[in-house]
């Protein structure tokens, strides 16, 4: 049999080659980020304001036709046609070299910036160098590794924001989340400190909300908000604002995606740039057990350390402020110690067993430490010296779980990987929202077909299906509402919604449709 | 202790099987020569467009059935013997039992067209049909497919994925015209067509033709019409799963006959499901039908009666779902193709075409009997609810509001539908 002419023909292959425009627009992108390769080899250009341009523009320019011509022209509606056949989105060959490419560039910038042009001593060179000349139009310095970081991430979050528009189109509520978080990057994220820098003014993002911004509480950041007056004041009150007054408002209201998809930095690359690989997260019960134990250690240990630095900090300048040391620790033990005994006694039907002796077992370990230190007259509270403790968590949670594996696994564990496991802030709004919320995401009677689709696109990992074909509402504190699961639902079974908290987690025996008698079931229970 | 056996890993089976085992502690085995473990058959096209991968389709974990002793065997049953209690395997294993669940599901129709069973000639049911088709289509650039129902379009759609040429041969005058109203199959029928589908209506085959190698080259129409193919999907509906039970004791007709308790005429041995046919009707529904949410609804009913709490089938209102290309589909109540003699129907339809409601109502009593949902998704507690409490379509109307489902943010189109209903009236 000759199959020799067939083999000619590309029809009846898996969708998982791109367009001629689709290459083309690739090359564009590719030759921009080449020119910025090449300034990190060394390269010196002439004109850097050009190239820099040139650089940002093609790539921009490259992002821009692909989406056009992958999306528009095309039916509004759900788009992830060949996802699993793709070597880039399906965990393929190129997964893995975009993958190690990320996770080097992390390390480099984070250990290693000297590699990228930072030098101790005399002018930039290399891609920070690139960076110079819209780093002194914007704060008016030279660019830092940082600067060229946050320059291209918020470049990252507004391309393949238009990306995810397109892709979206349909969705109302993916389009105005979408800007919101393009919105909060390009301002708060990037915009804000940048200026604030040009001022002189200390360094402050409003968005990035302490334990997320684990530095807020350092010594030399309080140093420098206590030195800038009314501004620095205010900016420390609205930090601890942020976190005590205002989060819990929101989070009430809105659930925790207020934050977690509308506003964080995070959040908001991982759902643009990071959205090609929002499928590859672990729905397994077990990487679910793996995450509460995770996310909540990290929890601990960013809660210890803040107050281990803010402890120090208050000792070493105990003539300036009223607040002494020892009211600070023991007011912030109480503080602990009153909200989980709040937590565990009106909330107690609400969590489940472990999590109840997880919670009781993580307090006395906190109040354990704090005690044993305090009463042995150890200068060193928590056993280490504070800054060593907030270099440890710098070095392990800010940089190597945040960076590395955060955004550098995206195309092996998905895009979701810090916040799921990772971010203390995730954790404290995620408490809160699993117990004190309007949300939740509504199924739809007995719609449900349980195809998967939901679960299989759920960043978080969160096996939706498991709640949808059930008619239970799904209310998980590691939802972050991004509306995935309900866009790409072929039966129109999830809305995500705010509503009254009675009712909120439902159980039904029988799903809506099938009309047994309830009640002898019900009598039946109880008997 | 007490053996279930359960002939059939779909969505009834489990369904039975998981209940029971939440009511009771009797043994459960559950039978399936299709797939080791449970999968969501109405996925199987995400698969083959590259959305989802095969794991992705199975609802639980693979140790959810040890865990819940819900023992799982891979077997062909031949033959059942009924006096016995036995259930013989192609393989020579058998196996007893105490009380015998049928579910197993259906096949697709063919109606002994000339051709029907040539290499490249096949339907979409089966995990072993979508593994076939991934063979069929290797090097396909034109397929045909029979009939338009809801396998015919998702296997259309599954095809343009793959820049393969689909032709639809459609019986009636629009897409899917047996149930939806004319003016929703015709919005639908633009829809496939907009996709690149060449749908051609009111066009029954003849036969199919086959090449030198006995594989499928092309398909003759009853108007004479040639059309070269490489495939050939028949999706004329399906029927019971039911042959190997032809030669035996058990009461059967289309499916196999059941009463309202989903027994059947032999003690001890019940059917739920696509198999399964009502012996006395029930509402207006069909005696088989084949829809997931039933088949889920008798295995949980089912599994009632297993455990102690003998109950009815007493399926509500009727509701379905499905998708068509880009655009959803909803239905609550009965909204029939064409408005029996009391009935009426209200059409309000989108200007972009990928929007439209059909009410149906009672032309005296004005009581609101069913709707037909397209791009526009409703709340299935709020219009279930209606219908219970009988409603007239000015209420149903005037609130539709409380039975929208869309996400957040998306446009509203109650003002204008009730417009249109307004409108509507005065011109009658």
């Amino acid at each position: 049999m000759s199959n020799i002419e067939h083999n000619m023909s590309i029809t009846g292959d898996a969708p998982k080659s791109i367009s001629t425009t689709q290459k083309i627009a690739s090359a564009v992108g590719l030759s921009g980020l080449l020119i910025l390769v090449l300034a990190i080899a060394n390269f010196n250009f002439p004109n850097k304001s050009l190239f820099l341009s040139l650089s940002l523009g093609m790539i921009s320019l490259g992002t821009v036709i692909f989406s056009v011509d992958a999306y528009w022209g095309k039916h509004a509606g759900i788009k992830n046609d060949g996802v699993w056949f793709k070597s880039l989105s399906g965990k393929g060959f190129w997964a893995w070299i975009l993958g190690i490419g990320l996770t080097l560039f992390y390390v480099v910038l984070y250990w290693f910036p000297q590699y990228l042009g930072l030098n101790s001593e005399g002018a930039n060179t290399g891609i920070i160098a690139l960076f110079d000349p819209l780093s002194k139009f914007i704060n008016g310095g030279p660019a830092s590794q940082w600067f060229v970081y946050g320059s291209l991430y918020t470049v990252a979050i507004w391309i393949f924001g238009f990306k995810f528009i397109l892709k979206y189109r349909h969705n109302r509520y993916e389009i105005i989340r979408t800007c919101s978080v393009m919105f909060f990057q390009l301002g708060f994220a990037f915009l804000i400190p940048e200026i604030l820098a040009r001022l002189n003014k200390p360094y402050f993002a409003p968005a990035t909300i302490w334990p997320l911004n684990y530095d807020l509480f350092a010594g030399y950041r309080l140093d420098s908000f206590l030195s800038a007056g009314n501004l620095g004041v205010a900016m420390l009150i609205f930090g601890i604002v942020s976190i005590f007054v205002i989060t819990p408002i929101l989070t009430y209201k809105y659930g925790k995606r207020w934050y977690c998809s509308w506003v964080c930095g995070c959040g908001g690359l991982a759902e643009t740039a990071g959205d090609p690989f929002r499928q590859l997260s672990d729905k397994s019960q077990k990487a679910w057990k793996i995450e509460r134990w995770v996310i909540h250690s990290v929890l601990v240990f960013v809660t210890v350390m803040t107050i281990a630095v803010v402890y120090s900090y208050l000792g070493e300048n105990s003539d300036r402020f009223w607040l002494t040391k020892d009211v600070f620790l023991w007011g912030s033990a109480g503080f602990l110690t009153l909200l989980f005994a709040l937590i565990i006694i009106f909330k107690r039907d609400q969590i489940q067993k472990d999590a109840k002796y997880g919670a009781i077992g993580y307090l006395v370990v906190i109040l354990a430490i704090i005690g044993i230190n305090y009463f042995s007259g150890n200068w060193n509270i928590f056993f280490f010296p504070a800054y060593k403790l907030r270099e440890w968590y710098g070095f392990l949670i800010g940089a190597a779980f945040s960076g590395v594996i955060g955004v550098g696994f995206y195309p092996i564990f998905g895009s979701r990987v810090w916040c799921r496991f990772g971010c203390p802030m995730a954790a404290i709004l995620g408490m809160q929202q699993k117990l004190f919320s309007k949300f939740r995401i509504t199924t739809n009677g007995g719609q449900c077909i349980s195809c998967g689709n939901c679960s299989a696109y759920c960043e978080m990992g969160i096996d939706v299906r498991a709640y949808a074909q059930k008619g239970q509402n799904i209310v998980r504190s590691s939802c972050v509402g991004c509306g995935i699961c309900s866009a790409v639902c072929p039966r129109g079974v999830l809305k995500l919604e705010n509503g009254k908290t009675e009712g909120r987690i439902n159980e039904n025996e029988v799903l809506l449709g099938n009309d047994v008698d309830l009640l002898d079931l019900l009598n039946q229970k109880s008997n | 202790m007490e053996h279930i056996v359960i002939l059939g890993n779909g969505i009834s089976g489990i369904t039975a099987a998981r209940h029971i085992r939440k009511r009771s502690d009797k043994k459960i085995t559950v039978i399936s020569a299709e797939s080791d473990y449970f999968f969501s058959r109405t996925a199987l096209m995400y698969v083959y467009m590259g959305h989802m991968k095969w794991d992705h389709l199975k609802p639980y974990e693979d140790w959810f059935w040890e865990k819940n002793r819900i023992d799982l065997k891979n077997g062909w049953v031949q033959q059942i013997d009924f006096s016995e209690k036995t259930l013989h395997f192609k393989n020579g294993d058998k196996l007893n039992y105490d009380k015998l669940i049928l579910a197993t599901g259906s096949i697709p129709n063919k109606f002994g067209w000339e051709g029907e069973d040539l290499n490249g000639v096949q339907g979409l049911v089966s995990k072993q049909d979508l593994e076939l088709l991934e063979k069929n289509t290797k090097n396909c650039k034109k397929a045909v497919i029979i009939g338009g129902g809801l396998i015919g379009v998702e296997l259309a759609e599954m095809l343009r994925t793959r820049n393969i040429e689909v032709t639809m041969l459609v019986r009636e005058k629009a897409f899917w015209h047996s149930v939806l109203p004319f003016e929703d199959a015709n919005m639908i029928s633009e829809h496939i067509k907009s996709n690149g589908v060449d749908l051609r209506t009111v066009t029954e085959l003849d036969k199919i033709i086959p090449d030198e190698h006995g594989k499928v080259s092309s398909i003759i129409t009853k108007t004479g019409e040639q059309i070269d193919c490489q495939l050939v999907g028949l999706c004329a509906g399906v029927r019971p799963n039911i042959d190997f039970l032809k030669d035996s004791d058990l009461a059967i007709n289309k499916g196999i006959l059941v009463n309202s308790y989903l027994e059947t005429n032999i003690p001890d041995v019940y059917a739920i499901g696509d198999c399964a046919e009502q012996q006395e009707a029930i509402d207006q529904r069909k005696p088989v039908e084949a829809v997931w949410y039933t088949g889920r609804m008798m295995g949980e009913t089912l599994a009632l009666t297993l455990t102690g709490e003998k109950s009815q089938y007493n399926p509500g209102n009727w509701f379905n779902s499905a998708k068509f290309f880009d655009i959803e589909y909803q239905t609550y109540g009965w909204v029939w193709p064409r408005p029996k003699e009391n009935e009426q129907h209200f059409h309000w339809q989108h200007e972009d075409n990928t929007k439209a409601i059909t009410i149906s109502f009672d032309k005296k009593t004005k009581l609101f009997l069913g709707i037909n949902s397209f791009g526009i998704r409703m709340r299935h507690e709020v219009l279930d609810r209606w219908l219970t409490e009988e409603r007239e379509i000015n209420y149903v109307l005037a609130n539709l509001k409380q039975a929208n489902f869309d996400p957040e943010f998306y446009a509203r189109h109650e003002a204008k539908i009730f417009e249109g209903f307004k409108k509507n009236l005065q011109n009658a």
